[in-house]
This record gives structure tokens, sequence and C-alpha cells, in this order.
């Protein structure tokens, strides 16, 4: 049962994470950006390139990684979601814009940075062996702990930053905001850049762990999706809730349903289902919106 | 004017090397072949691998001068179509290249799409080589699939028998992705260890091809403490995260699989905890490979900036393809030519040392020759790199 719950409280954190950003953005433009995984796996191989490439230390290459996505999300917030924004009224835009930049990385990192699965060496050696009751390595305790802090310095942030405020209330009433003084184009593409920024720096904490490659763009998104979902989109406590539950749901599933076969995720997908039919909202999210 | 002549005099440049690179194609037919396999998402290191061995063997090739077949001298064109490994892409894939005119196929790299493309092969007079093992792709009545690798339900006994002989294994372990190919390696390398008199200890867990932690995975599968852990029909992206969690939950055991890996990607994914890992390989292991084989890992590295260990395998096939439109001109755009000649064509093998070569087996697990030669070689990982552990023959 430890395990369980160590498994579960490990995942919990990466995922929290990943929804956080996608949560971001989706509250500050009414964006759902699907590209998402790509630039996890983006951030990912940013730090297998300076850490295993280059010989950097990982810190460095955790730095570069937050700063190449904190770029790329501003460019790609100026230069195609403003100008799609300001001339559609059709949500349907910026999916599909997100969906063909989603593409467009997958090509990108494709001809960057090759087929193959990467990964880095380990940033700790060891594993805890709790009298066999909760086995884990030194580096998943190490990428929790700096998870479940980055998502502490991201709530603070919000909370009590100006940047922080003023992304608040475009969230809450984008033309309320507006009248009020917030630079909404200022503040659209600040938020943007720290979604992807945050997307890049899970790609390089967990580069470390998993590895990266390819194809882990598209599966990131969904999940990112789903917790948003559990959550109630738009919502940052609702995001963090939605990814340690999904964490948690993976971990007991694939303890306790192991011998039924891949079930996991079935089990999950019919549970979402069910409570999306009574709840659509999500825990946290409101009816109105 | 400075400019204007430079404009001038760089636009006629491009012209005539436009005008003599098209002269110097014009000089020989085009042979097209085609490959129809998955170069995108979390395999595409499988497809990858095929199609740059096919461009880097081509290039080699048409840089020679080309390939004479009959009395007529080819230049080779590689037609790529990416399937996604989707099935009904791959119909999508092999259905363009019955519009090109194409007779000669490599791939589908997975079962369910080397099986969805058998109808559009058979219909289109297309030979194909896929990386699939179900083995009515092989035998009779089918007839227009060659597999072009050793088939795990071939590899897995040998394994196994191995590492009960070498090794003292009593108790195996399966462990698969939810997937078709996986889990049909998984169930045929059961069947086959408790045919050897191996006791399976686990084989119904199985992982999401995207599952970013095995360590709750492979709990239940460490917990029953087996000899061996066979990682059925694992992918190159999954291989060194599960070995790693295995090392790290406590498991000293013996780790295998039946499908071809990367040294570099384990490497890099699992370090130290890699060693010992028992993969297929290719022929280019320094004790069987020729100096074309080198030259062939030389410019495929030239070509594309680094090599894949899988194309140690994936080498093949265009080979096969060649040599035997050579032995049979006829069969340039006739299957039916091509299938008559495989019966008993035998050619010299470039890429293994000695007189090894390259000849069509696969009777006794289809009934007729409908698998390309190509040793067995089993390795061991060590160090950042394969080492030979035992090499047979298939037939």
């Amino acid at each position: 049962m430890e395990q369980i719950l160590a498994n579960g409280l490990y995942l919990g954190a990466q995922y929290a994470l990943i929804a956080l950003g996608l949560t971001l953005i989706f509250s500050l433009m009414n964006v759902l950006n699907f590209a998402h995984g790509q630039m996890y796996v983006f951030g990912g191989f940013v730090t297998y390139t300076v850490v295993a490439q280059l010989g950097l230390p990982f810190i460095v290459g955790l730095f570069a990684s937050a700063v190449v996505l904190a770029v790329m999300g501003a460019l790609i917030e100026k230069f195609l979601f403003r100008p799609v924004i300001r001339k559609s009224k059709r949500d349907e835009s910026t999916m599909l814009l997100a969906a063909g930049i989603a593409f467009f990385l997958d090509a990108v990192i494709l001809l960057l940075f090759g087929e193959k699965q990467r990964g880095v060496p380990k940033v700790v050696d060891g594993v805890l062996n709790w009298d066999m009751r909760i086995i884990m390595p030194y580096d998943r305790i190490l990428i929790a702990v700096l998870a479940i802090a980055l998502i502490v310095g991201f709530i603070l942030f919000m909370q009590y930053s100006r940047t922080g405020r003023a992304m608040r209330a475009l969230a809450q009433d984008r033309v309320a905001a507006q009248l009020m003084g917030v630079d909404v184009d200022r503040y659209s593409m600040i938020g943007f850049a720290l979604g992807a920024m945050l997307a890049g720096l899970v790609g390089g904490l967990l580069v470390t762990i998993t590895g990266i490659n390819l194809g882990m763009g598209g599966p990131t998104s969904v999940k990112a999706f789903l917790m948003i979902m559990i959550g109630g989109a738009g919502v940052i406590s609702g995001a963090i809730a939605g990814g340690f539950i999904l964490g948690m749901m993976e971990s007991v599933g694939l303890t306790l349903l192991a011998s039924y076969g891949d079930v996991t995720y079935l089990v999950i997908f019919v549970t979402l289902m069910i409570f999306l039919a009574i709840r659509p909202q999500g825990l946290m999210g409101k009816p109105w919106g | 004017m400075k400019r204007r002549v430079f404009l001038a005099s760089s636009g006629l440049s491009l012209v005539l090397a436009v005008a003599a690179s098209t002269a110097a194609w014009a000089e020989n037919a085009t042979l097209k072949i085609g490959f129809v396999g998955v170069t995108s998402g979390p395999a595409a290191a499988w497809g990858i691998s095929n199609q740059r061995s096919m461009e880097t063997r081509a290039a080699w090739l048409n840089e020679l001068g080309g390939v004479k077949i009959g009395d007529t001298t080819y230049n080779i064109e590689i037609v790529p179509f990416d399937d996604q490994k989707d099935p009904k892409r791959a119909i999508a894939g092999m259905e363009k290249m019955a519009q090109d005119g194409i007779h000669y196929v490599v791939g589908p790299n997975v079962d369910d799409g080397a099986a969805a493309v058998r109808p559009v092969a058979e219909q289109n007079g297309i030979m194909y080589f896929p990386y699939a093992f179900p083995k009515e792709l092989y035998t009779a009545p089918a007839s227009n699939a060659i597999l072009g690798m050793v088939a795990n339900y071939q590899s897995g006994p040998a394994i196994y028998k191995y590492l009960m002989e070498e090794k003292g294994v009593k108790k195996v372990a399966f462990i698969a992705g939810n997937e078709s190919d996986p889990l049909s390696q998984r169930d045929s390398g059961s069947a086959a260890a408790k045919a050897l008199g191996l006791e399976v200890v686990s084989d119904t867990v199985t992982y999401q091809m995207d599952t970013t932690d095995f360590t709750p995975v492979l709990l239940p599968v460490i917990q029953t403490a087996p000899d061996l852990l066979v990682l059925s029909g694992v992918s190159p992206a999954n291989a060194p995260q599960l070995i790693r969690s295995a090392r790290e939950l406590g498991y000293t055991g013996l780790i295998s699989t039946e499908t071809a890996q990367d040294a570099a990607v384990l490497a890099e994914g699992a370090g130290e905890l890699a060693n010992g890992f028992i993969s297929v390989g290719g022929a280019s292991t320094p004790e069987l490979a020729s100096d074309a084989m080198k030259e062939f890992v030389t410019r495929y590295t030239a070509m594309f900036g680094e090599y894949n260990d899988e194309s140690n395998t994936k080498v093949y096939a265009l080979e096969y393809i060649i040599e035997t439109l050579k032995a049979n001109p006829a069969a340039i755009d006739n299957v039916d030519e091509f299938k008559k000649t495989m019966d008993t064509f035998s050619a010299p093998n470039p890429f293994m040392v000695g007189d090894a070569k390259l000849t069509y087996v696969g009777t006794t697990s289809f009934g007729q020759k409908r698998q390309v030669s190509v040793p067995l070689v089993v390795n061991e990982f060590k160090d950042g790199k394969f080492e030979t552990l035992f090499v047979a023959q298939v037939d």
C-alpha cells in the first residue's frame, strides 16, 4: 500500500506540473493547446542536448529548457495565436492552429533531434528501500520534490506577483481586465510563455527518469487534457488536483488490476465518462465557464 | 553591374548543374522500390532505420553506376511512405505503391499493418517484406509476403534454451506492451518457454506504450522472482526504461528480448543497469561484419549523422530484392517470376565474412520459402556496446 501511495504521489507531481501549463494557457486565452505535449518533448530534448551532448550540468540543461520553451511560447502567441484570435471568433480556428503547431513541432523535433529514444545519466544514484515497503530511486524522489517546489513557486507567483495578479484578472474577465488597464496582449504572451516554459521544465526533469522520444508528445497532451477535465478547465487548483488524482488512479490501477491485463486506463476512461456526465465542469470548474 | 553579373553567372551555373545531373540520371533507367512503415511516433526508430538503410544502400549502388538487371542498368529510387503504425495508413501506402507501378515493397513494420496490406499487395502484384511475425502472412495460400528478419518464435526458443543450459534459468516472466505485436510475441514466447519445460511465473502484466513510469507496472512481475524477465516485443524507446525500473526495484536476474535494440539508446537510457541485457542483433558484430558491412555503416553515418544498430538487420531486404531480380530479370514487373526464383535462389552475402549466402528460408516455420536468411545473432549488452553471445541459422 505504501508503495502504491509513493508511486501515485510521484506520478501526480509530474502530471500536475504538465497540466498547470495547459490550464494556464486555456484560462488566459481560451485556447486548447494541442501542442503542449510536443513542447514537453522539445524541453526534454533541449536538456538532453545540453547535458548529454554538451556535457554541461543538469541544472544548466533545465534552465536552457525553460528559456528556450518560454521564448518559443512567446513567439507562438505573438505571431500565430494573437492574429488568429483577432481575426476569427470561432474557437475551432485556434484548435486547428494548435493541432498544426503540434504536427510542425513533431517534424522539427525529428529533424533536430532524430528518431531515437534519448536519455541523460541519473542525477542521483541509489535507491531508497524502506523495509521493502517503499522502494523508490533517489532520483525519482528528487524529481518529485523539484516538481512540487515548482508547483508551489508557480502558485506563489500567480498569487503575489503583479504579473500573476494581472494574469488572474485576465483569466477571470478579459474585458473587465482590459478596462482596468491590464495590457491584454502583453499578459497573454507572458502567460503562453509561462505555460510553454512549464511544459519544457517537466520535459527537462523527466528526461533523467523516463528519457524522451519523438512520439511522447501526443500521449502527453492526452493525459494533460484528462487532468484538466478532472480538475476543471482553466482552474489552477483543479489542474493540480487532476494531476494528483490521475497519478493516484494510475498507481492503484496498475497494482490492483495487473492480473487482469492492461485495463487500468480503460477503467480510468470509464470512470471519467461517468464523472463528466454528472459534473461536466470538473471538480473545481464553474458550470458557466 | 557586379550584382547582375553575379546573379547571371549563378543562374547559369545552376542550370548547367541541373542539366548535368539530369543527363547522368538519364543514362540509367529507374527501378522504384517502395517502403511502407512507421517513421513517426514512439516506434519511429524501427521504420526510419529501414528507410535509411535502403536509402544508404541505394545511394551507394547508384554511385557505383547503378544495378545491371538483364540488359538494363537501373538507378535505384526508394519511395517511402509513413504509415504511422496505423493499418489504414498502411493500406493507403500500399495502394500508392501500386499506383506508382511498384512491385517490390519493404515493410510494414508491425503485425496489423502487414496483415492489412495483404489484399492490396496480392491484387496488385506486389511482393512485400514485412517485419511482422504472424505465420498466416507467410504460409499458403499467402505467397506475396517475405519475412525480413528472424521471428520471435524462432529466436525465443533458441535464447531460452541457451539460458537454461548456460545460466540455469528455471523460472521466466513475460511483460508486454498492450499492442498486437508485443502481445502476440508474449503469447508465442510463453508457449515456447513452457514447451521447453520452463516455469512461467507471470505472463499477464502489460503496459501502455506511452507509460512514463514503469515502477508500478513491474512491481507485481518482480514479486514473482523470475530468473529471466522477457520484455516481449519491446520497442527501443521502452527497453531502457523497463530495464532501469526492474533493476531499481532490486531485480538481479536476467533480462532479454527478441527484438533488435540500439546500443547507444540503451547506454543513454539505462547506463550500467543495462549490462547483461540480451537481445537479437544483426550481422555487424566485429566477428561477422564484412568490409562491405563496415562501409555501409560508414556511409549510413555520413548520410544521417548517426548509425542505428537495428539497420544490421534492415540492410538485407533491399539486397534480397535486387539480387533476386538480377537472378531473374523477368521478375522486374512480374512477381510470379520472382516467386519461382526464390526456391533456388542463392547469391553471395556481401555483409558477412566467409562464404555466407543470401537464400530464402522458412520451410520449417511456414511450409514454403518466405523468409530472408539472416543470421540469428544473439547479443549481450556490456558497457555501452553489444557482444555476441551466440550465432545460429534459421530455417
